[in-house]
């Protein structure tokens, strides 16, 4: 399996054993711009209720929009799991799709590869992941063409 | 400025119920992820998208409301799911230039 990986920003919480306060699992299905959204608007609630940083909670829902936004354009399904931390917020976004060919290139701002279609709703602007990247502080892509990818991205929250 | 303001004074359609706010700034733009990553909480959005991504974006930053242009009006459901959002939509004829120099000419700075 030829994985890609890419990552960006020191990580200070491990992924796996981390104190977890809450913990829940969205499900995004590929195609499906009617609910394009949803799922980071459910999270943006979840955190408001947390009483978190409004920077924070804005900064994690372009994240999330974006995410949640390129399942639907681009993969078949994906679970997308919130985590809240006592030192962060985290997002772990697993989908089954095409994965990611060229990560540098994806990331590269401007590059798209959207259909008309989508262009003409509003997207395709090549923002995607550099607005994932741009409003995080550890993102790391690890995705194997023909089987999927993995987003996993965290904002660290001030003490 | 309120809402209900610019709306009278721009003779703006509101095509949802109104949620009057005070607007804090303006962003004109058609492109999604450009409006989720740089326009600001209490913003006025112009734009010619109205479809429900669009409503589901400007509800993740805030957006106070939205003017839509070219006389283009957003289908049934994207007027609920704004209204849910208590994001009050206006339709006008106006092109985004002519919005952005009457809202100008309104005193929007």
């Amino acid at each position: 399996m030829n994985e890609n990986r890419w990552s960006t920003g020191e990580p200070r919480v491990p992924w796996e054993g981390a104190e977890i306060l809450y913990s829940e699992i969205y499900q995004i299905v590929g195609d499906d711009f009617e609910h394009g959204g949803e799922a980071a608007a459910k999270i943006k609630a979840i955190l408001k209720q947390f009483g978190l940083d409004n920077t924070v909670i804005r900064r994690l829902s372009i994240a999330n929009f974006e995410a949640e936004m390129n399942v639907i354009m681009y993969a078949r399904e994906a679970e997308m799991q919130l985590q809240v931390l006592p030192t962060a917020v985290r997002v772990i976004l697993s989908d089954r799709g095409e994965g990611i060919p060229d990560i540098a290139q994806a990331l590269q701002e401007g590059y798209s590869t959207a259909t008309p279609q989508m262009r003409q709703r509003g997207f395709g602007a090549g923002l995607g992941l550099p607005n994932i990247k741009r409003n995080t502080d550890e993102f790391e892509i690890i995705s194997t063409p023909g089987v999927g990818t993995t987003l996993r991205y965290t904002i660290h929250l001030q003490s | 400025m309120k809402l209900s303001v610019l709306a009278e004074k721009l003779a703006l359609k509101p095509v949802t119920a109104m949620y009057d706010k005070e607007i804090s700034g303006v962003y004109i733009s058609d492109m999604v992820s450009d409006v989720i990553a740089n326009a600001k909480p209490g913003d006025l959005l112009v734009t010619v998208q109205i479809h429900n991504n669009v409503i589901a974006a400007a509800n993740l930053v805030d957006i106070a409301g939205i003017v839509v242009t070219q006389g283009k009006l957003p289908s049934e459901d994207v007027r609920k799911m704004a209204e849910k959002a208590q994001i009050p939509i206006f339709s006008t004829d106006l092109s985004r230039w002519q919005v952005t120099t009457m809202l100008y000419e309104a005193g929007v700075r």
